[in-house]
């Protein structure tokens, strides 16, 4: 039998204070849509992709609301920053930085992100 | 730190205090001063306004208004949690409690107010707070937790607000007010019963005109409840003290600077304290040169600009402010302004009053017919303009201006009528003039850049919508052509868009984005207006154009509202509810039962709508699919209750049933419901049909509203109900079942084709040039000759439709992303959860809404 290293597909990680923590496949995130995904501690993130595939994630809990739905808003580009529309009330975040581009005071958490062929030995 | 600076010492690190450091900062003074400061607190400025919305879930870092980085950069020695005890003012020195004595050639003090507790008989019992640090929050908050009912003294702003947060923690809560109504201070007799209505309905009680006498306690001490000044017994757990603020004067007392006979550091416009030229004193703490004590955040923000500018040498001067206020409080809009209580000589009320509703408005207008002030509760729409015309001698009736729409002649004022004079923002003070010569000699061609140049707009925000309205005016006037694009990345209309998408058969928004959007806004990913709405235009002509009909198709599915999306309505604690269709609300008891078994299957509350269906609420997003595979497999379909898009059809039992009945309205709504479901559109539409003039489908309230006569069928159009109702206009009379169905084909697609994003057909109609003449020369004479193609839009359209749930449910692909999360697809999102009501159950909702009094322009719709 011979030993052949094979990429699978990319995966989605994201960089809590451990380390790197793998969330899902690269393809499980459309263009311009969120996912939500769950994290070790119980809290939640909202994943990202925009139109040229860059990856961003901020906590998936709108600030104005209470409820876990950031994942779930529309994403657009302001004045060259990438943003997501909360579904419920509207305001938008940043998704680079996680603050909140209508309201100064208020910004949720961004983490790193980024994508990794993972190595399967076959 | 180098000791031939001078120094300036600042006592209070409250909301005054920190602007103040930001103020000598931007003069530059931190760097040529050493510059001390004495904080109280066990934490450094924070924002006192938003207090309450700790309780909504802002953690005290979220209140911040301290960046230490700022702090250090500017080399500024905060010494946090230690007071001043003394000032020397011969030897200008300042000790505090922990020993340090620091020298100063400036002092400022800005130590703020301090609850006013009245002195009954077991005010110190354990249980009783006051409401003003974050600090007294904690205390509140961990107390409550052993407690079940709690009582405010106070019915003023603080208090109420006080109260909503004890409501919010699960209590009981009561409010006592000795003066006859709530927020006596801002509101009069007619606006304090207004509030009172809407605050009880909220399920807070009130007591007004009783005192507090007495604190009740318990063997140990703790509070069991107030006597009150009418002989009856509150029993509570909690008290919270709200009955006003005094100023923090002490310290000046004791070193001597002259105090007003109620307190406050007297000072002159300069604010320098009346007795020494060496000190300062700024915001609640001061007695202001016109002899009162602000207890609002604005000005202390002047005072505190102009102590640092006096510092620097510059000129500047307090001379007194605005009291005008616009608040969003629990819910409800309370504004005053002006001479809100009409003190001056011969002045007349004009009060148009529902209490029923909650709704209160007063205008006081002097002899001479000027507006000299006045009081909005529940619905401050007209503030902005009102506060400009303070002062001046309004355009039009006062009537006009306080009544309803529909009642008598509403009056729309533009800011246009305006004198130059007044003042718009009060904030900032910027009068009508300066924002026209920001237009007009700066050059500034939109709100923001006016924002920036003038300063207006950038306070409490409650000016911004009059802003925009002056901006537009002026930017016309001067001959501008006004930027009438549908959002910053496209410059055209909808209707333009409408045009290029069915002209060009572009069938994807990045190509429509990359080819026709502003040069800015090209290569990138749009926003939150143009997706959706381009998602509806090519869904609307997607047969025609050939694109895919379906929604959750490639690109489209990015584009789509959060709603449409899921294919369901998103709530407010994140779960949806479900609505399939029950054309013309006819349904068969077979199908009755599925939907009562589907729901406590899933457990889910229902409701009969207002639009004659079911809705089932409190299902989460991976409930969502399994719910609709048996929906689908009974025969149901979407309702589109989450899509801009044909809601429903109603009907009336008609000819069949009803005595008076002259056609089959039943079978008429069914017909028209199937005909126009899946139909995307700039907004919502809806229908009804009545067997006779009875009207018993209230068809005149519709978009398109169809009313049988013994001939055949009259066509209404335009109607609304909803916020800004409208009744139907009468189209075309005595129609065929054909003639009927084809004018409803041509009108639908006509108003697809020319209406605004979010544009009912009711404001359309009014908007449009010609209005109900000309829709009606175009889609009944066909005067613009596109009739054949807007029949043949809609043709395609109805031979077309699929349903969309039950696309979804057969697509795995699709199926997938209806999951809490894309790593757990089994768990469900713990932030869901329900407690239970009458004999179902509701969203449960950690303090969310109550209590959280957001300033007008915080947040944006
Ligand atoms: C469920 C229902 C209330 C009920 O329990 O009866 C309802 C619920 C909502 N209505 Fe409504 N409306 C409902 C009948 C109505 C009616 C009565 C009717 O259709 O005969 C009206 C007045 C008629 C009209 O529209 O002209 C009505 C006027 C509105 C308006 C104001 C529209 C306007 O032009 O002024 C809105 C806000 C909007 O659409 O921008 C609205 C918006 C909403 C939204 C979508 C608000 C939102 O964005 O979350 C609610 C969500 C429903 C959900 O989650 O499922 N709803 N709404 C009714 C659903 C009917 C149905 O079966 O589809
Ligand atoms: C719940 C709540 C809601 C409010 N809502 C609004 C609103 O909607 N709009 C509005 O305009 N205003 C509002 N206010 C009022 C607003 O907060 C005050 O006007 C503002 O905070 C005044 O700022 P200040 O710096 O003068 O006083 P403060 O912010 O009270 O700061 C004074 C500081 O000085 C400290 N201090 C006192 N004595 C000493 C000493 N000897 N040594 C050192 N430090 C000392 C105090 O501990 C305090 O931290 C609200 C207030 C509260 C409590
Ligand atoms: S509208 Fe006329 S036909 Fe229809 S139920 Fe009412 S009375 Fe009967
Ligand atoms: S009045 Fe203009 S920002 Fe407050």
């Amino acid at each position: 039998m011979t030993l052949a290293p094979e990429t699978t597909d990319l995966l989605v990680q994201l960089r809590l204070t451990d380390g790197w923590f793998t969330v899902c496949d690269l393809n499980r995130l459309l263009p311009g849509r969120g996912v939500a995904a769950l994290l070790p501690d119980g809290t939640q993130a909202a994943l990202f992709r925009d139109r040229t595939g860059t990856l961003y994630a901020i906590d998936n809990r709108d600030p104005f609301t209470g409820a876990a739905v950031l994942s779930r808003g529309l994403t657009g580009t302001h004045g060259g920053r990438p943003f997501v529309a909360s579904p419920l009330l509207k305001q938008r975040f940043d998704l680079a930085t996680g603050q909140c581009l209508d309201d100064e005071s208020v910004r949720v958490t961004a983490y790193e992100v980024r994508a990794r062929a993972v190595t399967a030995a076959v | 730190m180098s000791t031939d600076q001078s120094t300036i010492v600042l006592v209070g690190h409250g909301m005054v205090g920190q602007r103040f450091l930001e103020a000598l900062a931007e003069r530059g003074l931190t760097a040529t001063h050493r510059v001390v400061v004495l904080c109280e607190e066990p934490r450094p400025a924070y924002d006192r306004v938003a207090l309450t919305s700790y309780f909504s879930g802002k953690t005290p870092d979220d209140l911040s208004m301290t960046d230490l980085a700022f702090i250090e950069e500017h080399g500024i020695e905060l010494y946090v949690g230690d007071p001043a005890e003394a000032v020397d003012r011969e030897a200008k020195t300042v000790t505090a409690r922990s020993g340090l004595v620091v020298g100063y050639d400036v002092l400022v003090l800005a130590t703020g107010s301090y609850p006013f507790v009245p002195p009954v008989p077991g005010k110190d019992a354990t249980g009783c707070f006051v409401y003003r640090t974050i600090e007294d929050l904690l205390a509140i908050e961990e107390y409550a937790k052993t407690a079940t009912t709690g009582a405010v003294v106070g019915g003023g702003l603080l208090g109420l607000e006080a109260a909503g947060a004890l409501k919010g923690l699960g209590l009981t809560s009561h409010i006592v007010e000795f003066a006859p109504r709530l927020m006596p201070v801002q509101v009069d007799e007619g606006g304090g019963a207004a509030l009172l209505r809407t605050i009880e309905e909220m399920g807070l009680s009130v007591h007004t005109g009783v005192g507090t006498q007495e604190i009740v306690t318990d063997g140990e001490g703790a509070v069991r409840g107030m006597k009150l000044s009418d002989g009856s017994e509150l029993a509570t757990d909690l008290v919270v003290f709200s009955a006003g603020v005094r100023p923090r004067d002490q310290l000046a007392r004791e070193c001597g600077l002259t105090v007003g006979e109620r307190g406050g550091i007297a000072v002159d416009e300069q604010c320098r304290t009346v007795s020494d030229p060496h000190v300062f004193a700024i915001g609640e703490c001061a007695l202001a040169a016109d002899g009162r004590v602000y207890g609002l955040v604005a000005p202390g923000y002047e005072q505190a600009a102009t102590a640092a500018a006096t510092i620097a040498e510059d000129e500047a001067a307090f001379t007194g402010a605005d009291l005008s206020t616009k608040l969003k409080l629990l819910g409800v809009d309370v504004a005053s302004f002006g001479d809100a209580h009409g003190t001056a000589d011969g002045c007349l009320d004009v009060v148009y009053s529902d209490s029923r509703a909650g709704l209160y408005k007063k205008l006081v207008i002097g002899r001479d017919g000027t507006l000299l002030g006045g009081i909005l509760v529940g619905d401050a729409e007209a503030y902005g303009t009102l506060k400009a015309f303070t002062g001046s001698v309004p355009p039009v009736s006062p009537e006009s201006l306080v009544l309803p729409a529909g009642a008598g002649a509403p009056a729309q004022l533009g800011p246009a009528a305006l004198p130059d004079d007044a003042v718009i923002c009060s904030c900032h003070n910027v009068t009508k003039g300066t924002i026209r010569g920001a237009v007009t000699d700066h050059q500034c061609v939109t709100v923001p850049e006016v924002k920036k140049c003038t300063k207006a707009g950038t306070g409490c925000g409650s000016c911004v919508k009059v802003l925009g309205q002056l901006v537009t005016a002026e930017l016309e006037a001067s001959g501008v052509e006004v930027d009438k694009g549908l959002c910053g990345c496209f410059g055209q209309t909808r209707e333009e868009l409408y045009e290029i998408v069915l002209a060009l058969r572009i069938t994807s928004y990045q190509e429509l984005l990359d080819r026709y959007g502003r040069e800015a806004a090209r290569g990138g990913d749009g926003c939150e207006v143009c997706k959706p709405t381009v998602g509806s235009i090519i869904a609307s002509l997607a047969p025609a154009i050939g694109a895919s009909g379906y929604v959750l198709d490639g690109e489209q599915a990015a584009l789509q509202d959060t709603n449409d999306h899921f294919l369901a309505n998103l709530q407010k604690n994140g779960s949806y509810s479900v609505v399939p269709r029950i054309p013309g609300g006819e349904i068969a008891p077979e199908k009755l039962i599925v939907i009562g078994e589907i729901a406590r299957d899933f457990g889910l509350y229902t409701k009969i709508t207002g639009g004659q269906r079911i809705d089932m609420f409190g299902a989460r997003v991976e409930q969502l699919p399994s719910i609709w595979a048996r929906l689908v497999d009974a025969g149901f379909e979407s309702g589109h209750a989450y899509g801009k898009s044909l809601r429903t059809v109603k009907s009336c039992v008609g000819r069949t049933w009803c005595r008076y009945g002259v056609q089959d309205s039943v079978r008429m709504a069914i017909d028209l419901e199937l005909r126009y479901r899946g139909l995307r559109s700039p907004h919502k539409l809806k229908s009804a049909v009545s067997g006779c003039a009875r009207e018993c489908a209230e068809a005149q309230s519709k978009d398109f509203g169809v009313i049988a006569t013994s001939s055949g069928w009259n066509l209404y159009v335009g109607g609304n109900g909803g916020a800004t109702p409208r009744h139907a206009d009468l189209l075309a009379q005595d129609l065929s079942d054909a003639e009927l169905v084809r004018l409803i084909d041509r009108f639908l697609m006509f108003y697809i084709r020319t209406a605004d994003r979010l544009e009912r057909t009711s404001t359309w109609l009014e908007r449009i040039p010609g209005g109900l003449d000309h829709v009606r020369d175009v889609v009944v004479h066909d005067s613009l000759g596109i009739c054949d193609e807007l029949e043949a839009l809609m043709s395609a359209h109805v031979a077309g439709y699929r349903d969309e749930w039950a696309e979804t449910i057969n697509d795995p692909e699709k199926l997938a992303r209806f999951v809490s999360f894309v790593n757990a697809p089994d768990t469900p999102d713990p932030v869901v959860g329900f407690v239970p009501e009458r004999d179902q159950m509701k969203p449960d909702l950690p303090l969310l809404s109550i209590g959280h009094r957001p300033l007008e322009g915080t947040s944006q719709r």
